[in-house]
């Protein structure tokens, strides 16, 4: 089984490792250059940095976050539902090799495949990135460097594109046997991982451990102004990923801003001096967010759990097609 | 006499149509089978059903002593040729000889490339750019140099043209005769089985309407009638009897 289903794959394979060594080769062409730079510019590492880098930078977290959707879209929805399209099940699957083994060597093999590319990506661009997050993590103002903690760099960082590549390539295994049709099963792939990750990013991970949280007055000092029509208030944390903000009254009790705030902000005042308004109420602001040493049991806790179900739908895989009537 | 497929009260329903209903047969090992009947009569499911790719609704079917499609064991003794001779598109001729070894224990390799060899076919040619006929050949060796006890072939000369279709079934004879296979083969032509067949089941509207030797059958009819009918003469009357 193993031959076929190298035999069938190779070329696919051929295509992303071919891009992942690519992009690797880029990464090890500028990274010395990078941390070299890290050594001996100090303070001005971000000052120092062309917008070269920057643009690796963002085109890296793109590309590491492209790769699982890819391998969901072109390995994942067609390893059966080409089979069941063109009829082959009905060789194959005569046989004697049970569906079972068959399709638990496919996923056996191009699952590892999948997890392969993805770690050797991930790994080549986290150690590209380690100067900048280091730069980061000691204060460095980075304009057009996103925390490796935020919504957009999260994903492409550590361990968990390898999770996503593992759900990706199953749930396109999964997709491609329920709808039996090559091409609407990649759009259905990629658009159930476009809403997976969405829930993931904005509902998940945010209590996938617990928050910390903390309560500061707010003062003139402290009052960065509005977001979203809410206070921002400088907390003191650095690069943390705020997850959620609300404003108390004296007594604790969250409130709506005073009319008196919001008219002086929308006339135009510095914040400042509408500020003051709050601090005089005795209003605080609650801040609820996980600071930079969440990274890494965020990223193990989000990693199990898309393994987790990356597991369960291969196991729903191996019985749908057991079930599947030819 | 030992029986390569034995069914009891077999059913095949598809949503509110039954393809199948209450089907009692017993086939003997050592046969070339015709199963004939219109479109639509279920010879297909019945095939299928024999392979192991779907499962019955009701009753029972036992291939070659087990359920079909039950572990690898059992897949072994059965080789489906299914409708459209499906192969890879992508594969040669010599991949698909790879995959039939490496997927089955009993594979004879070299009745598969003496086979390809007497067709005139390159080993080194890919499946998608054989013709229809040459396709269906490819799917024959599969089939039969998996050295399978019953090989079931669901209308395998359906696409080819009336040269390819004798030399076809010609072919399957032979093989057949030299490996001591059972053969049931579906059609609803009766020349195509009348040449290559020494057994016929006919199917009408989801029932089996007839099933015997074709000596035997013919036999009968003729003391029937007084006058040996043909083969299309039998068929016929099996058929609008059920008008």
């Amino acid at each position: 089984m193993t031959w076929l289903t190298w035999r069938q794959f190779r070329a696919q394979a051929a295509w992303v490792f071919g891009g992942v060594a690519v992009f690797a080769a880029v990464l090890a062409a500028t990274g010395p250059r990078l941390a070299e730079l890290h050594r001996t510019a100090g303070d001005q590492f971000f000052q120092l940095l062309s917008s070269s880098y920057d643009d690796l930078y963002l085109l890296g977290a793109l590309l590491v976050r492209a790769v699982p959707a890819v391998i969901g879209v072109f390995w994942g929805a067609p390893l059966v539902a080409r089979e069941l399209e063109t009829g082959t099940h009905r060789l194959v699957w005569n046989q004697s090799v049970t569906r079972t083994r068959w399709l638990a060597a496919k996923l056996g093999l191009v699952g590892l495949a999948a997890v392969a590319a993805t770690g050797l990506l991930t790994l080549a661009t986290s150690w590209w990135c380690v100067p900048i997050d280091q730069a980061i993590a000691h204060g460095g103002d980075a304009p057009g460097f996103p925390d490796r903690l935020s919504r957009m760099i999260f994903d492409s960082r550590g361990v968990v594109p390898v999770g996503w590549a593992a759900l990706a390539f199953t749930l396109g295994v999964a997709v491609g046997i329920v709808l039996r049709r090559t091409v609407p099963a990649m759009a259905a792939t990629l658009a159930g991982l476009a809403v997976a990750e969405g829930v993931m990013s904005i509902l998940v991970r945010p209590m996938l451990i617990a928050p910390d949280k903390v309560t500061v007055p707010i003062t003139a000092d402290n009052l960065q102004g509005l977001r979203n029509g809410a206070l921002s208030v400088d907390f003191d944390r650095h690069s943390a990923w705020v997850v959620a903000e609300r404003t108390l009254d004296a007594a604790g009790q969250p409130v709506p801003l005073p009319p008196a705030f919001t008219n002086c902000m929308q006339s135009g005042g510095d914040p400042n001096v509408c500020g003051a308004v709050l601090g005089k109420l005795g209003y605080r602001q609650e801040t609820t967010f996980h600071p930079a040493g969440h990274f890494w049991p965020l990223q193990w806790a989000e990693t199990g759990l898309l393994l987790a179900l990356a597991l369960l739908i291969a196991a729903l895989c191996l019985r749908w097609v057991r079930r599947q009537p030819a | 006499m030992t029986a390569v497929l034995r069914a009891q009260g077999l059913g095949k329903r598809y949503k509110q149509r039954w393809a199948l209903a209450d089907c009692r047969l017993e086939i003997p090992a050592g046969r070339v089978v015709g199963l004939v009947g219109p479109n639509g009569a279920g010879k297909s499911t019945l095939l299928n059903l024999a392979a192991g790719m779907l499962t019955p609704t009701t009753g029972t079917i036992e291939v070659c002593g087990g359920r079909p499609g039950d572990g690898a064991a059992q897949l072994a003794k059965v080789g489906f040729v299914a409708q459209d001779t499906p192969t890879y598109a992508g594969l040669s001729i010599e991949d698909h000889f790879r995959l039939g070894a490496r997927l089955n224990p009993g594979w004879d390799d070299r009745l598969a490339r003496d086979r390809i060899r007497r067709l005139g076919l390159d080993p080194a040619q890919r499946a998608g750019s054989l013709s229809g006929g040459q396709r269906a050949q490819l799917a024959l060796t599969l089939g039969v140099a998996k050295c399978p006890e019953l090989l079931l072939l669901d209308e395998p000369v359906a696409a080819l043209d009336p040269l390819a279709r004798s030399r076809f079934l010609d072919d399957l004879t032979e093989a057949a005769a030299e490996l001591e296979l059972s053969v049931v083969l579906s059609s609803h032509l009766v020349a195509d089985l009348e040449r290559a067949c020494d057994h016929l089941v006919v199917l009408v509207g989801s029932r089996v309407r007839m099933a015997g030797d074709i000596d035997e059958l013919l036999t009968a009819g003729q003391q029937l009638t007084g006058r040996r009918p043909t083969l299309e003469d039998l068929v016929l009357t099996a058929l609008e009897e059920t008008r």
